[in-house]
Formats: structure tokens, sequence, C-alpha cells
């Protein structure tokens, strides 16, 4: 698993690459209460809007970690955003990416630089 | 943060796990670990302590008659003063000479006296106003040396009756001090969040040890700020500085209510407050724009400063309060529309992310109230 500083976590499935946040991230947000996903089948840049998501407190964005293409997104968190704080770390992934080289994935943080990140 | 003010309670809040945050000034609990929408919730279902020490306390102790002090107290509100009960709280306005609220406001029959209780964030200059034009009646007396608690919810009455059974026969509105271990409470049947419940000013001192006994009672959880905002949302209430400030009239927002007979035309005492020719008119014949509950439709919450449209494309006003409610399992909003799209039941637009997705004009409060008449 990878981590960015935008406390998402990326786990590789084969040669796709599974987008979720961290239990970090899902706490300091609170309860999650919409996600509005992208379509699939679109290119996206990193840095780019990927999924907005809304807690009882504020609107916030996920952004895309790397370039590529969205094949598949959770559409279990439509209907139940609150999945986002009950399992972030598993069942709340919001989106499968096609990237054209996994290595671009070095840079980001692995579990330990994660965790003095946001102790 | 260091220039931030503390709670009398803030070692409590803090050892609760109240996550705190800057608030009028005060470094204040936003959520405690059960997370804002099981603190809203567990309000709508059983009871919540909040803490709102951070408001203004104000005692008007008259020089001459109670009746001398309600007159020209009655010279800063649409209200009616005169008319107010002994042991009993009414809802107030200051208002400007433009018409506009300076705050609202909670006032009590005490009486030999009244007590108000003001917003934070205008708790000082609510002071130096009454200092400014009530002093030839009564001397202005700021209490800085008590807390103010709020127990919120269906069982609250049973919570408070088990520690001071004379609070049973309360009602709505009511106003009463008694003994709590020797320490004289200053309890008023009434809150903000559109259950039942009691609002309770407790000596500084004795503070920790009262709020304990509440929390050491089984149906009650601590809440913070941010179900405060959603559940006084969920019940139509106004926000200061938000839903309503020195550019909303009473009318405009919807508080009617509040301008009892006696301050209208052809009543007693009509007029004689603050920008009564502009409040008296859109009584008469009605405001420019109103304030009114919103729907969206889809899913995603619409916060403060949405844009709304009418169908024909025309801004037609803005979201005032907006988020999500937890008892509604909704979106939920309030904002100002212009007054000929203001009927319930029109469809509007609120601009999000770029779209304008569809709003419905909706009766207030969003979630009935269940105050105990």
């Amino acid at each position: 698993m990878k981590y960015t500083e935008e406390h998402e976590w990326l786990r590789v499935e084969g040669d796709l690459v599974v987008v979720g946040i961290t239990e970090h991230a899902a706490t300091q947000l609170g309860d999650v209460v919409f996600v509005e996903l992208p379509e699939t089948e679109t290119m996206v840049a990193a840095g780019d809007e990927a999924v907005v998501i809304e807690s009882v407190k504020a609107a916030s964005d996920i952004l895309a970690p790397v370039d590529g293409e969205i094949v598949e997104v959770n559409s279990k968190l439509v209907d139940n955003p609150g999945l986002v704080n009950d399992d972030p770390t598993g069942s709340a992934w919001f989106f499968k990416m096609k990237i054209d080289d996994l290595s671009v994935l070095d840079q980001f943080m692995d579990e330990d630089e994660y965790n003095d990140l946001i102790a | 943060m260091s220039d931030l003010l503390r709670l009398g309670l803030h070692d409590l809040h803090v050892s609760l796990g109240g996550k705190m945050v800057p608030f009028a000034g005060y470094d204040m609990p936003v959520q405690y670990p059960a997370g804002v929408m099981k603190e809203h919730i567990h309000t709508r279902t059983a009871a919540g302590l909040f803490d709102v020490s951070h408001m203004g306390q104000v005692i008007l102790h008259p020089k001459g008659s109670m009746a001398d002090l309600a007159l020209v107290f009655e010279a800063l509100m649409p209200v009616d003063v005169l008319g107010l009960a002994q042991g009993r709280q009414r809802y107030g306005l200051f208002t400007n000479d433009a018409g506009g609220i300076l705050d609202d406001l909670m006032f009590a029959n005490r009486g030999d006296h009244l007590f108000v209780v003001v917003n934070a964030a205008c708790k000082h200059a609510d002071v130096a106003h009454m200092r400014a034009h009530l002093s030839a009646v009564a001397e202005v007396e700021f209490i800085e040396n008590r807390a103010l608690l709020a127990l919120q919810g269906p069982q609250a009455g049973d919570v408070l009756a088990r520690l001071i059974p004379e609070t049973a026969a309360m009602r709505f509105m009511d106003v009463a001090r008694p003994l709590w271990q020797g320490t004289e409470l200053w309890v008023s049947r009434s809150g903000y969040t559109g259950e039942d419940g009691f609002e309770i000013s407790v000596p500084e001192a004795r503070a920790e040890a009262f709020a304990k006994a509440l929390l050491a009672e089984p149906e009650v959880l601590p809440i913070g700020l941010g179900a405060r905002d959603s559940l006084r949302l969920e019940a139509g209430l106004c926000l200061y500085g938000h839903d309503i400030d020195t550019t909303t009239s009473p009318v405009e927002a919807g508080l009617t209510w509040a301008i009892q007979k006696a301050r209208r035309a052809g009543g007693d005492r009509a007029g004689g407050f603050p920008g009564a020719p502009r409040i008296l008119s859109e009584l008469a014949t009605g405001p420019a724009r109103l304030r009114v509950g919103l729907r969206p439709d889809g899913r995603a919450p619409m916060r403060e400063g949405t844009a709304i449209f009418s169908d024909k494309d025309e801004s037609i006003g803005t979201i005032t309060s907006g988020g999500f409610g937890p008892s509604v399992e909704a979106p939920v909003a309030m904002g100002y529309v212009s007054a000929p799209n203001a009927a319930t039941g029109t469809t509007l637009l609120g601009e999000l992310r770029g779209k304008r997705l569809p709003v419905t004009v909706t009766d207030l409060p969003f979630h009935p109230t269940s105050y105990k008449r």
C-alpha cells in the first residue's frame, strides 16, 4: 500500500491502482453524507478533482494521484456514503485507475512514512 | 490559539474527548468522539448536554418600576415586553434604524428584574447598546461568572426532574430559579434544537459538578457545536450572522410571530422601535424577499453562499445555512429568495460546483418541533 500527502491510499490490483482515503482522513472529515464519483472511461491527470465528498462539516475533493484512466467506480458509496467512515481502507474504495507504468507509485509514501506524517 | 477565550468547562470538554475549534472567540467543542451524526440523533431520541457559556447573560435591574423598564426596553425591539408575565420568557430582536437585526435574544420576566440571553459574537455590542439606551431606567449587569448549559431532547424533562423535581412542572418558555444542592440555578424551559429541553445558568464554581451530574444520567451525552448547528437548522431556527443580520428585517426573516399585536399597526403601543417604518410597511404589504426552507432534490448538501436561480435562470437569492439533516436523512437548507419565488412547492435551482441543481421551497421546520407547551 502507498500513501499520498492528500491522505489517499493506493493499492495495486493486477495492472490497476485502487484509490481510497485513509482512516485518518475519514476521521478528520467526520460523517460522510454524500459522494460524487467520476465517470468511468475518463482520462485524468494527476491533481485533477476526481471525487467530491461531503461530510456533515464540509465539502472536499479527492484528487487523481497520477495520470491515467478511471476504469471502475465504487457505486455502493453513492447510496451508502457512511461506508467511507465505517471501512475507509476496505470496502469504501473510490475508483480504480489504469496507468501506463506502475513504477510512478514509487514516489509515494510507504506505511511507516505516512504514519510519521500524521503523527 | 492563545488569544482564544476558554470556557469554564474547558477541561471537562477535553477530558470527554471534545474536538476543540475556535468559535465566536472561544475555544469550543465542535464534536465529541460519537461524532456529529450520532450526537444529533441522540439529542432527538434521548438527551444532549450543550455548553453554551459563550453566550451573554445580562440582568436589567429596574431603577424605578418594572413597567418603566419594560416600556424603554420595548423601544429597542418590535416586541411586547410590557405584556410578558412574571415567570415567562420571550424571544426578542434588537433592530436598527434601517429595520435590520442587530441581534436576536431571549428575555425573561423574573419579577423584580429582566434576565436577557444574547448571542456570543454580539454580547459586548449588546451590553453597550443596552447601557446606552436603558441607563435612565435600569442598571445593566453583565453576568460573567455563570456558565450556561442546555439540556435538550425528549428525555431532558425526565433527567432534570430527577435532579430538581420542581422543574417537572415547567412548561415551554417558563423560567424558574430552583436550588440544586444549595446552588441557585436559573432555568428556562427552552433551547435551540426544536426539542423539549432547558437552558440552565449555573455559577461557574459549581458548573463542572452540575455538568457531571447531568452526564452521569444514562440518557445524557455531551453534544458539540456541529450537532447544535444541524439540530437548529432542521428546526428552522435562525443563526445570527448567517440567516439574520443587520441587512435582513424581521419580516423578511419570517420572524413576524415574534412581533406581537401590541406593537403592530393598530396595536396599543404600535411602532416606536428602531426601523418601525420599514418593518410596519413590510408587515402591511409583504417584503421583497423572504427566508424559506429549501430542500435539494439530490443528495448533495448545498451550503451557505450557494446562489439560487429561478427556473428562468434569474438570480433570485442565496442560501444562508445549509447542510445535511441527520433526522431528515437528506440535505436541508434555508435562504432568502425573492417573494414571487417563495411559495411552498416552488422548484428553484441551486448552483453547486458549476451545475444548477433543483431545490424545492419547503415549509419550516424540516423536523417537527416537540416543545412542552
